[in-house]
């Protein structure tokens, strides 16, 4: 079987600065991968390869045994490919119930979207009782609990999540990644980008650590650990 | 009284229903596309001319003619304004795309009068809407309530439409992708929304609502000129403005008030007075400028930042200020000969012709500072600077001519009224800045085109009085060559105070508020006072230039000089060419003086003539300049510098790596053994 997901020798760049040199990994099918590395490693142009943000300048992307390297971001997301970005990653001038529309919508009906927007809240009664709010008004939180609600009402085959611990306390943080891993129980092929290492090693299988844009350490997640040294 | 306003209700509506066509198109841009477009009306007249030539000059079907025009013309317009320029421009601030739609503004129109052929027959003969007769007279409520054909077609269409909108937005999923996209195509496109085609119908869909717009209010006018739109445009936006641009229907209800209040106005207030006559048609300004000021929704309104914009790669580095003394000495040396070989031609050479356009160029050179200090330095973009240039011109000459002062105080007073104008109008409008500053400024500028330039103790009334020449002493500057170098004179003061002012503690407060107000406030600046000081020197080295130019002139050529078009067409040269220095400043004043009668008109013909023999070339159209000039300030988003200025530094900078690799080798052949 091929792996979900394969990168091979990838390069990327914005403008005149290159940010990755030749990585290449691969991601099994329900596995999990923690994405690892300082400052400025390029961990999130990475992650932006990986869901067509940024398209790699040369090498290719692999979804399912598909050539992805040209296409667009959107076309990403319709293959199932789901990013949670970092920092805020929800449209602050729309509705709680209008951003939930938004990312549900692809490939259901009217009826259905209602039904699955009705699972969200069921998941997350907090959204439910502000869904009228404008989404920009939420928390830091709440709008980590909103871009995640679309990930397990769908259950996407790969998601691509960014720093999501970024600026949460760490009650929430766990919170998050208790939420995380019931999706990876749903059978959600996981990408984990993080700065805080514990909680990623904790939930990953394998680890990629990138040094200065290329992959210094790739390996068993149990293992990375005496490479980052902490 | 209350006849007065039913009668009122009734001669509105029509009124307000037109309004409300512009109103509901500008909110849909706004909310589908992300843009204020100031260039909604020069879609409008594309349409509109576009009508006219098929129907009216070529006899076609009304129908089909207005079918064309409306569901063909209008949206590949908008498809390609997409693809060519907003697509790109995403990530601008919201004031460079500001600028861009001047840009389109300008340029639009005058390449359709290009392409139509629109200057060789004149497009009098009745404008047409969607019937080809004469329009036809209802009187279902009794003969003192008549309504037109025309007038009830326009308002069935924005009642249906107002409702179509309506329904797009509340039970489609379209409206909703459309509005997600504007905050952030690439968070959209993460969702699985194709964000380019979302993008490119939300263009197509309001360019053909412009375009319906513009030929449903064609018939209103005698002949379809882009002015009649452009003024209308603003009274559909201070309509559009008590929607805060998003609700459809508090804009359709904003537009129908404002119909109904400057029809009842008309009727209470004394007839032939100059109140009742300007007030009327600058009611909608003057709404609009008092709503920005007051309306508390609109003043916290900020840009929603992208928050994947950092996707995007950054702009490239602006070339170094800084470059070696030899090359510095280098430039200096050329420009000095550069300039006394001008010098020599205005003294010794030229004629008349180009002596009288010389003088406009330097006066223009010091009202075109007054927009390097607003927009370069603290930059706002003013769409009122000929407004105060006009407040200059006509103190001076008011000043000069009626209380006999000396014509050189009274351009000085002349500035410093218009300076006090500016500061006034400042206070209440720096806290709200961007684009609503521009939209406030621009109000103020057609209040001040259709009231105040309209009073006799303004503009002199009929006689049309004569502006002096400056007289010191014994020194008389009536002479042309005389006058250049008091002139020069000027522009050396007003350009100094502009280099001092730059370099001082407000140039330093304005460019920290230039670069992040929020940063500037937490380190202590505030933005009221250096703002403020901007607001005012800028109006009145405007004011002084406007003295300047009308005593150059001897006389006050408001339609020329100083109308609202002519001012926005200041700005649209001046970010072309360069808002920041004040070399930009000068070449800006030499593309608006001499670029047509030098270049278009001599200079290329000449060149064109000389290097094949197929074609001839006589003076190429003056509309060139403006399209050329319109297209050019679309840069400005790319490069806020300015074009000119931009090429300049880099080639300045190619120079300079080619002498530091020559200085190179000799020192790598020697190291080598």
């Amino acid at each position: 079987m091929s792996p979900l997901l394969e990168l091979e020798a990838v390069d990327a760049s914005y403008g005149p600065f290159r940010a990755l040199f030749g990585v290449s990994f691969s991601l099994e099918s329900g596995s999990a991968l923690a994405l690892l590395g300082a400052n400025g490693a390029g961990k999130t142009t990475l992650a932006r390869v990986c869901t067509g943000l940024v398209a790699p300048t040369a090498g290719s992307v692999r979804f399912d045994g598909v050539d992805f390297s040209d296409r667009r971001a959107f076309e990403f997301a319709r293959a199932g490919i789901v990013h949670a970005v970092e920092g805020r990653s929800v449209f602050a001038t729309l509705t709680v119930e209008e951003n939930l529309a938004l990312a549900l919508a692809s490939g259901r009906k009217r009826s259905e979207l209602a039904v699955a927007i009705d699972e969200a809240y069921a998941l997350f009664p907090r959204l439910g009782e502000r869904r009228r709010q404008i989404a920009g008004t939420l928390s830091g939180g709440e709008q980590r609990m909103l871009s995640l609600a679309r990930v397990l009402v769908d259950r996407p085959r790969l998601l691509v999540a960014d720093e999501l611990s970024l600026g949460l306390a760490p009650i929430i943080v766990d919170e998050v990644y208790q939420t995380l891993a019931r999706i990876r129980e749903a059978g959600t092929t996981l990408l984990i980008v993080e700065q805080h290492v514990s909680h990623a090693l904790a939930i990953a299988d394998t680890a990629v650590i990138l040094e200065r844009g290329s992959v210094g350490y790739i390996g068993p997640a149990r293992d990375a650990r005496a490479h980052v040294g902490v | 009284m209350l006849e007065d306003f039913i009668r009122s209700v009734f001669q509105g509506v029509p009124v307000g229903a037109v309004y409300a066509l512009i109103a509901l198109g500008f909110t849909l841009t706004y909310k589908t596309a992300g843009v204020f477009n100031l260039a909604f009306g020069a879609q409008a007249f594309v349409a509109a001319a576009v009508h006219w030539e098929l129907h009216v000059h070529n006899g076609w079907n009304v129908a089909v003619s207005a079918a064309i025009a409306v569901l063909v013309v209008s949206p590949a317009l908008g498809v390609a304004l997409d693809f060519v320029l907003f697509r790109h421009l995403r990530a601008a601030s919201s004031g460079a795309r500001l600028v861009t739609t001047i840009g389109l503004l300008v340029a639009i129109p005058n390449i359709t009068k290009l392409v139509l052929r629109f200057t060789r027959h004149p497009s009098t003969g009745g404008a047409r809407g969607l019937f080809s007769g004469p329009d036809v007279v209802y009187r279902p409520f009794g003969d003192a309530y008549p309504i037109t054909r025309d007038e009830l077609v326009q308002l069935g269409v924005v009642v249906v439409a107002g409702l179509a909108l309506g329904a797009m937005f509340r039970f489609t999923h379209l409206g909703l992708r459309m509005r997600a996209v504007v905050e952030s195509p690439r968070l959209a496109e993460l969702g699985g929304v194709n964000s380019a085609r979302v993008g490119s119908f939300a263009w197509a869909l309001s360019s053909a609502f412009a375009g319906l717009a513009g030929v449903l209010i064609a018939p209103t006018y005698q002949n379809v000129d882009a002015a009649n739109f452009f003024e209308l445009v603003i009274a559909g936006i201070a309509a559009a403005a008590f929607g805060s641009l998003v609700s459809l229907p508090r804009a359709f209800a904003g537009a129908l008030g404002l119909g109904v209040a400057s029809t009842y106005l008309a009727t209470v207030l004394p007839t032939n007075s100059v109140l009742a006559r300007g007030l009327k048609p600058s009611l909608p300004f003057v709404v609009l400028f008092v709503w920005v000021v007051i309306a508390p929704g609109l003043r916290g309104q900020r840009d929603v930042a992208d928050p994947l914009s950092g996707v995007a790669p950054p702009p490239p580095a602006s070339a170094a200020d800084e470059r070696s003394r030899s090359l510095t000495i280098a430039t200096r040396g050329f420009w000095s000969v550069v300039g006394v070989i001008v010098a020599w031609a205005v003294f010794f050479a030229i004629n008349d012709f180009w002596l009288k356009r010389i003088q406009v160029l330097l006066a223009v050179g010091v009202i075109f500072l007054s927009i390097t200090v607003m927009t370069g330095i603290a930059g706002q973009i003013s769409l009122c600077q000929a407004a105060f240039a006009a407040i200059g011109a006509f103190a001076t000459t008011q000043l000069a001519v009626e209380q006999g002062m000396s014509v050189l105080v009274g351009m000085l007073l002349g500035g410093l009224v218009s300076a006090l104008v500016g500061g006034l109008l400042a206070m209440p409008l720096v806290r709200i800045g961007g684009v609503w500053l521009a939209l406030a400024t621009l109000g103020f500028a057609l209040f001040f085109h259709s009231v105040i330039a309209q009073l006799a103790v303004v503009n002199g009334g009929v006689s049309k009085p004569r502006t002096p020449r400056p007289l010191i002493g014994s020194i008389d500057f009536a002479a042309d060559r005389a006058f250049i170098v008091l002139e020069l004179v000027v522009f050396a003061i007003a350009a100094t105070i502009v280099v001092l002012v730059r370099g001082g503690t407000t140039g330093r407060f304005l460019a920290a508020l230039r670069g992040s107000e929020v940063a500037a406030a937490s380190i202590g600046i505030g933005q009221w006072r250096s703002r403020v000081t901007a607001f005012a020197l800028s109006a009145g080295l405007a004011g002084l230039g406007g003295g300047l130019l009308a005593s150059a002139q001897q006389s006050v050529n408001y339609d020329v000089s100083f109308s609202p078009q002519v001012g926005l067409f200041f700005v649209v040269v001046v970010v072309t060419l360069g808002s920041r220095s004040i070399e930009g400043a000068l070449q800006a004043a030499f593309g608006f003086v001499l670029f047509q009668p030098l270049i278009l008109e001599r200079a290329l013909p000449w060149v064109i003539n000389h290097i094949q023999p197929f074609l001839h070339v006589n003076a190429i159209s003056g509309l060139f300049r403006d399209i050329l000039f319109g297209l050019g300030a679309l840069t400005f988003a790319k490069h806020p510098e300015g074009i000119l200025e931009f090429q300049k530094r880099r080639s300045l900078n190619r120079i300079q790596r080619s002498i530091d690799r020559r200085k190179q080798q000799p020192t790598e052949a020697g190291s080598t053994p």
